[in-house]
């Protein structure tokens, strides 16, 4: 019997008081792709960080290959064979491919040879694994898809034997993810081993061998992928029952709430983003716009969160708002009654060095309950407004004081939510509710949305999860290139109608 | 979690970072061949030993408090104002042109005069910086500092051309008025039944400081708009979310940063010199960015930060007038200080996070 490609045998790791890693032992056999999933925070990063060198196991041992090798630095793993994709890249912007590849690897002073060599070699992966990039574009030309394959290029030419991917679909289109996949699959039947680091239990579904459960830093469970499904998966990560998909009663659609007619937007480039945009949204329903990412979405909610300016129409309960921007801003909006929850959590939404207290005001901050005096603000209410909100929307730890970076990234929404929500509004705008989100508080979040359509509210969600979109709207509205593709009723439609909708393809062209 | 408590983070860095900065000048004085003890003793005795020097101290202090306070604030907003220089300067001739040419009953009325033109002089000369970033995105720190050199040469043509009285040989205005004499604090304090030095230079803008720092805390966290700065200084893009216009933050933190460098005119102009002289300021806007970054633009640090620069002046002064160490020197001892506690602030911070660290997985 061959010797695992990758042996971890009791690793522990605690930061101070925090056990990140505890005893933790896997076996992954070489030329399979091994799925690690668990909730933010669960230690799956710090278990990666420890094989890739970055930091130091108080406890345990290595194998590689079978042969006990000691990782002090990331050196010591790209000697090992061990290479990291990272969720956010490591490229120089204005290099090119092929300066990117050779980076931190040149061999000797002069850097023609080794650009030489890089190419040379860089045509043999490309046709070994069909990972095809244009060695010389520089890389803020290229998308995201193809950053990722250049850092997946940069582990092949360092010699890695060992891909690790933390959360390689975070950024990707569906297409993309789907590319990636098939880029995986051609490593694996190469012999490779890769380790896929994920939330998404669909991804570990469609592409791993074996999977390991992580919860807490311990290792809950590893188990043959075939012989387990997505339920029994998510109950393992947070270690109880968990409701995958939303349990809703039918809408009960009432008056137009919100009237787009003809929105269209040009950026600071000059490049047309909304091309005339138009739908509407009824009380007590949720209307979903599904679309790859960077097909208009965010402009349509920042025109509609007073953020940026367009031409069009837009009615709120048959009032005109200003979409110029000259009398309008998020402020502006909040006050007409909508609200919004951006799609930038960590840098719309929160501001991540403020305590909870102060971010539950952010953008009401004006409220007069929130003065003291004509001069000062009334800080002690505000707190303990914050721990009554944080305590209904389940924020843990229910901590006013604790600044928005300490939270996790459920936690964080959580207050988002919390913030907008409890304002009562008529319309609220949602923009990827539950992106970098443990499962536990996505369930959490879906009902709170729910009720909030139940209570009678018009609700536009914007998403990149189909799931999320099939599961939670009342009516689906499909975004391409700046341009509504059409509407179906989720009962009606599938993955693969939406799928094609969203790659600009037209029913009746189909 | 933090790594460290917060009494390291605040005291223990910054303490450590001064004796490094103290250990090195001490090197530096013995290698031009002098005693290193001597002179620190030498700046003790001359800037706390005696009313008279606690008088220069607190009158240098006050003037980095200003200037200290009027960086730290836009660091909140995450604008970097250089321009304390200029705008001190300009604070001024506000100074000067409200005590020269206003017939002023009585002190207090002059100093509340005074106050007024000092702010609105230096606001207005951080305002065209502050109003070039927000509508033509020209970056602060460049137009600041270009605004310094402004100032100098406009202080100039204006003393020379304009304020000198006839036949005068230097480049300065006119005596103050009488009746626009600040009270010292030697003429506080007397009443009181404690002498204090008559020829100190401290005055009741001393006061005003404190008051100053106190407002400024009170702004930043603890009004509305305080609250819309530090949102907007930590992230833009939020703060244009909530609907906070950042032109509306921009002009008016400038405005209250150049109206705090220009109130430190009221100590040295109003105070001190009883007249505008040319360079009135002496660097202390300068000082003041070294202040703000040692203070943590926390106005209770800054205030420390300024009576730590005060002392290096005032000792600075002395160690040049009683022993053969140049006056160059004491600039070399205020530039190791920035250079620690400034510049060189994370070079403790991260060995000194493991030691915590360390001290607490052992205490468990």
């Amino acid at each position: 019997m061959t010797a695992p490609a990758i042996e971890l045998n009791g690793i522990s790791k605690a930061f101070g008081p925090v056990q990140a890693n505890k005893d933790i032992s896997i076996r992954v056999m070489p030329g399979t792709i091994h799925g690690i999933i668990g909730e933010n925070g669960a230690g799956k990063s710090t278990l990666m960080s420890i094989l890739c060198g970055f930091y130091k196991a108080d406890a345990g041992e290595i194998f590689i290959n079978g042969t006990l090798t000691p990782i002090p630095d990331s050196q010591a793993a790209i000697r090992a064979g061990i290479g990291m994709v990272f969720q956010h890249f490591k490229l120089v912007q204005n290099f090119s491919v092929l300066e990117n590849i050779i980076l931190g690897v040149e061999e000797g002073a002069l850097l023609r040879p080794s650009l030489a060599k890089a190419r040379k070699e860089l045509q043999h992966l490309a046709d070994e694994y069909e990972l095809r990039v244009d060695p010389d574009a520089l890389i803020q030309d290229l998308s995201v898809g193809h950053q990722q394959r250049v850092e997946i290029l940069k582990a092949l030419y360092r010699k890695a034997q060992i891909l690790i991917l933390d959360e390689p679909t975070g950024v990707l289109t569906p297409a993309e993810a789907d590319q990636l996949f098939r880029i995986l699959e051609r490593l694996r039947a190469e012999g490779k081993t890769i380790i896929l680091i994920t939330h998404k239990l669909r991804e570990i579904m469609h592409i791993t061998d074996t999977v390991s459960v992580m919860r807490r830093g311990q290792m809950t469970d590893t188990v043959k992928t075939k012989d387990t499904n997505p339920q029994q998966l998510a109950e393992m990560m947070v270690g109880r029952k968990v409701l995958l998909r939303v349990d809703k009663a039918p809408a009960q659609p009432g008056a137009n709430v919100l009237e787009v007619d003809n929105l269209r937007v040009t950026d600071d480039d000059g490049v047309d983003r909304l091309k005339g945009i138009s739908l509407n949204v009824r009380a007590g329903e949720i209307l979903g716009i599904a679309g790859v990412a960077g097909n208009g979405q965010s402009h349509l909610m920042q025109v509609l969160g007073g953020i940026t300016p367009g031409t069009g129409t837009v009615l709120l309960n048959g009032q005109e708002l200003d979409l110029t921007g000259k009398s309008s801003d998020g402020r502006s909006r909040r006050k007409r009654g909508i609200a919004h929850v951006p799609e930038d959590r960590q840098h719309e939404g929160l501001i991540m060095d403020f305590s909870a207290w102060e971010n539950t005001v952010f953008g009401y901050d004006d409220d007069p309950a929130y003065q003291a005096n004509a001069l000062l603000m009334d800080n002690g209410a505000i707190r303990a407004e914050t721990a009554a909100k944080m305590e209904r929307f389940d924020v843990r730890p229910p901590d006013p004081q604790l600044a928005a970076k300490n939270f996790s990234g459920g936690n964080q929404q959580k207050i988002v939510l919390a913030r907008e929500i409890e304002r009562n509004p008529d319309l609220l705008l949602v923009g990827q509710p539950t992106r970098g989100v443990d499962i536990g508080a996505i369930e959490f979040i879906h009902k709170r949305l729910v009720e909030l359509r139940d209570a009678g509210k018009a609700i536009l969600l914007v998403s990149v999860e189909l799931e999320e979109i099939l599961s939670l709207s009342d009516r689906i509205a499909v975004m391409f290139d700046g341009q509504i593709m059409g509407e179906r009723l989720p009962g009606e439609t599938d993955e693969k109608e939406l799928g094609l909708l969203m790659a600009g393809v037209r029913e009746e062209a189909a | 979690m933090s790594k460290m408590p917060k009494w390291a983070d605040i005291v223990l860095i910054p303490l450590i970072n001064l004796m490094l900065a103290f250990a090195l000048s001490a090197l530096v004085i013995l290698a031009i061949g002098e005693d290193p003890v001597e002179a620190l003793i030498l700046m003790v005795k001359g800037s706390f030993g005696s009313t008279y020097g606690w008088g220069y101290t607190l009158y240098y202090t006050t003037n980095f408090v200003f200037t200290g306070l009027a960086v730290a604030v836009a660091f909140h907003a995450a604008l970097f104002n250089i321009g304390g220089e200029g705008q001190a300067q300009l604070g001024g001739l506000g100074v000067a042109l409200i005590c020269l040419y206003l017939p002023w009953p009585h002190w207090s009325l002059a100093l509340l005069g005074a106050m007024l033109g000092a702010a609105a002089f230096g606001a207005a000369w951080a305002a065209i910086p502050a109003w070039l970033q927000a509508k033509r995105g020209s970056h602060v720190v460049i137009t600041t500092i270009m605004f310094n050199f402004i100032a100098a040469a406009l202080l100039n043509y204006v003393l020379v051309n304009l304020l000198r009285p006839p036949r005068a040989q230097d480049p300065s205005s006119a005596k103050f008025p009488e009746v626009t004499h600040l009270p010292t604090l030697h003429d506080i304090l007397s009443p009181l039944g404690i002498s204090f030095s008559k020829s100190a230079p401290a005055n009741i803008t001393l006061f005003l400081a404190i008051a100053a720092c106190f407002g400024v805390w009170l702004l930043i966290w603890r009004t509305r708009f305080g609250y819309q700065l530090r949102a907007f200084g930590k992230s833009e893009p939020a703060a244009i979310y909530a609907g906070i216009s950042p032109t509306r933050i921009i002009m008016i933190t400038m405005l209250i940063s150049g109206g705090l460098a220009g109130l430190m005119a009221v100590n040295n102009v109003m105070g001190e010199a009883e007249k505008l002289v040319l360079n009135a300021t002496e660097g202390a806007g300068f000082i003041g960015i070294a202040v703000a970054l040692m203070g943590r633009s926390h106005p209770f640090g800054v205030a420390l930060a300024a009576l730590l620069f005060g002392f290096l002046y005032q000792g600075g002064a002395e160690l040049a007038l009683w022993t053969d160490i140049p006056r160059e020197m004491i600039v070399v001892i205020q530039a190791l200080v920035i250079l620690f506690t400034g510049a060189l602030d994370n070079m403790l911070r991260m060995p000194l996070e493991r030691v915590f660290l360390a001290l607490r997985s052992e205490g468990k």
